[in-house]
């Protein structure tokens, strides 16, 4: 029992950076039904971006948070405006294919820069370095901070979705561009913005990953990147709140396989997961049947 | 026009190709080729090596040489590649006409060169070619391919019988890399000697180069009754199990192969959760054998730094081949082949040894201990 709710716990950290992930990818989907494959290359940027602010420029971890999420957001756009921007009516798969170029161009950029080796994030000191037992299960501060900066963002993220005039135009936007348009909606700044907004998350679960894990390298986002989009199709590509809990799910899933399984099965029962939601419910969790009007 | 230019490129290239032949043997020289990653991915361990192997070579020939000849060492870069290897392996074997060929550093490059030594008759030997099948394979030994390094897969044997003998442990926790031959044969090898030494492995966990989180499996393994973990992989994945086990109050001691043998362990794992870490190495400066302080000396002396474990290699593979030629008698590379194969109780600084049927050396592992992320205690484990 005390074992299953280590695992969980262990699971519910691993899936806060699915979830911060997914929250991207569904959010770009759900307004220009684009799979933003560069998307994971945001969140290596974030993890990079905090090394560098850490070891170079000495800064704290919530400093270090705060530029990488503002960077992330700036690269977030940039992209947008350089490469999907002029494919706005092209179709979808010339624009699918742009955001894998788009990838594997950071990618390799960065390993030109900083190189290809692993790098190791400074130890952390004071707070971030304590752990608690409750009895027999070992809780780290790191994770906690991990679990609550995620829960505010979310929470966050929700209120600009739900309460904000912008928000308000993201959700008009994902209905209906060319009504939107007509509604006087400036579609093209709300686009960028949706980039913007993910991307930020993006660059979080990045510098969250490389404090809690330590370790960061060019090629970081490809896995945990596949992972979220799992997750955001588990929970209804398009939906906020899929994203969410899709994260979780699979960030728990895969430590149970470890646990409780095999750990070689792990990467296995996940994409197997993709394919069953595939089959069975291909809107996801939480999504809809919506009719196409003829 | 066409044609005087190219007429005149052929003469030129002819030329060139001429030139190329120009060095011819002196009698009382012993050639003896270099063929290492000075440039390239691998250059650290190429260079350090040939600073061993230079060292050794002025030593012997400031006492003389061998039998009265001096050596000639002919240095190549093969630039960390594998086809350069093989190409400046033969240039060496037939146009420089060396009596035995020392390098590459690493088994891939290595391996490439032995084809040529077995078409030319030239021995080849290597100081950290470490990979099981590079001196012998399903067609058994080759004959003319030489390492003064153990295997792989022995140091599983040797950190089992450590931990049997040296720690008292009876119950042990393998976790091995299962996405490297070297993981693999590691944890098999750990595995069926600790069990044959009538310990019992109570729980075996897998992961994949490049995996991050291992919190799930050492959850896990936390369930059972351990004295000792064993992971079987490199520093990149073995740094991060260090510090997600002892922040998850895991604190029984680690053992491990040389890869745990990189600074980068220490910046992964962290200093603080660096205690109780044991891992098999080449050489250790910390040994306090007397011919290891005198070889760490005139190393300091000549290059102004302490040598590294390949340094030491290349060192004690110079002195291995300068020793075959002293016991051929002869600068004949067949005779030298078979007195290398021949080798008994050599004694170098990465310990002493003898060459098995293999080409494998028998010797001695060198077990560093890690304390608050330093290299505190090193200990000679015999076979």
């Amino acid at each position: 029992m005390e074992q299953l709710l280590q695992q969980i716990i262990n699971g519910i950290s691993l899936g806060s950076i699915y979830a911060l992930i997914a929250l991207g990818y569904t959010m770009v989907y759900g307004i220009i039904k684009l799979i933003n494959f560069a998307h994971s290359d945001v969140y290596m940027l974030g993890a990079y971006i905090g090394y560098f602010c850490m070891t170079k420029l000495n800064l704290g971890f919530l400093p270090s948070l705060v530029i990488a999420m503002i960077l992330c957001t700036i690269v977030g756009v940039t992209i947008e405006k350089v490469a999907y921007k002029p494919l706005r009516n092209s179709t979808r798969i010339a624009v699918l294919i742009t955001a894998i170029g788009v990838s594997l161009f950071i990618e390799y950029v960065t390993m030109a820069i900083a190189g290809a080796n692993v790098r190791s994030y400074p130890p952390m000191t004071g707070l971030m370095a304590e752990s608690f037992n409750i009895g027999s299960i070992n809780i780290t501060m790191q994770q906690l901070i991990t679990l609550g900066i995620t829960i505010l963002l979310m929470v966050l993220l929700q209120f600009i979705v739900k309460k904000t005039r912008i928000g308000k135009a993201m959700r008009a936007v994902s209905l209906d561009q060319d009504a939107a348009m007509l509604m006087g909606i400036n579609v093209n700044s709300t686009i960028s913005f949706t980039f913007a907004l993910g991307s930020a998350l993006a660059g979080a679960a990045g510098i969250m990953v490389g404090v809690y894990y330590n370790s960061i390298n060019p090629l970081m986002g490809m896995l945990p990147g596949l992972k979220a989009f799992v997750a955001a199709v588990f929970g209804g590509i398009g939906i906020i709140p899929g994203a969410m809990i899709g994260g979780y799910f699979i960030g728990i899933i895969e430590v149970l396989v470890s646990g409780y399984g095999n750990s070689m099965y792990r990467d296995g029962v996940v994409f197997a997961i993709l394919i069953l939601v595939l089959i069975i419910k291909p809107t996801g969790l939480l999504g809809k049947n919506i009719r196409e009007k003829v | 026009m066409k044609r005087i230019i190219s007429i005149f490129l052929v003469l030129v290239l002819t030329l060139t190709l001429f030139a190329g032949c120009g060095s011819k043997a002196n009698e009382n020289e012993i050639r003896i080729g270099i063929n290492y990653e000075l440039s390239g991915d691998v250059a650290s361990y190429g260079q350090a090596s040939v600073e061993g192997i230079e060292l050794a070579i002025e030593e012997v020939n400031k006492a003389g040489g061998i039998n009265g000849k001096l050596i000639k060492p002919i240095k190549y870069d093969n630039k960390s590649d594998h086809s350069t290897a093989t190409t400046l392996a033969t240039k060496l074997m037939t146009q420089d006409k060396v009596v035995a060929v020392l390098g590459p550093a690493t088994s891939g490059a290595f391996k490439a060169t032995i084809p040529e030594a077995i078409k030319n008759k030239v021995p080849v030997a290597s100081g950290s070619a470490t990979d099981d099948s590079v001196t012998v394979d399903e067609n058994g030994v080759k004959e003319y391919a030489f390492r003064i390094c153990f295997t792989d897969s022995f140091q599983g044997t040797a950190m089992a019988n450590y931990a049997l003998k040296n720690m008292s442990a009876t119950k042990a926790a393998v976790l091995m890399d299962s996405s490297s031959d070297y993981g693999k044969g590691l944890a098999k090898n750990f595995t069926d000697t600790f069990e044959a030494g009538g310990g019992k492995v109570v729980a075996s966990e897998a992961f994949v180069a490049g995996d991050t989180d291992f919190n799930a499996i050492l959850t896990k393994i936390k369930g059972n009754d351990f004295d000792v973990i064993f992971i079987s992989g490199y520093y990149n994945e073995a740094g991060l199990i260090i510090k997600q086990a002892r922040a998850q109050g895991i604190n029984t001691p680690i053992l491990g192969p040389d890869g745990f043998g990189a600074p980068e362990l220490v910046e992964l794992a962290g200093a603080d959760a660096l205690n109780d870490v044991y891992f098999s190495s080449h050489f250790s400066v910390l040994d306090k054998d007397p011919s290891v302080s005198g070889f760490i000396e005139s190393f300091k002396a000549k290059y102004g730094k302490e040598p590294d474990q390949f340094a030491a290699l290349g060192y004690d593979l110079a002195m291995f081949v300068i020793d075959g030629i002293k016991r051929a008698g002869s600068t004949d590379p067949v005779a030298i082949k078979d007195a290398l194969a021949a080798t008994k109780d050599f004694v170098g600084v990465t310990g002493s040894f003898s060459m098995d049927e293999n080409h494998n050396p028998v010797k001695a592992v060198v077990v560093v201990g890690i304390e608050n992320g330093v290299h505190a205690t090193s200990e000679r484990v015999e076979q």
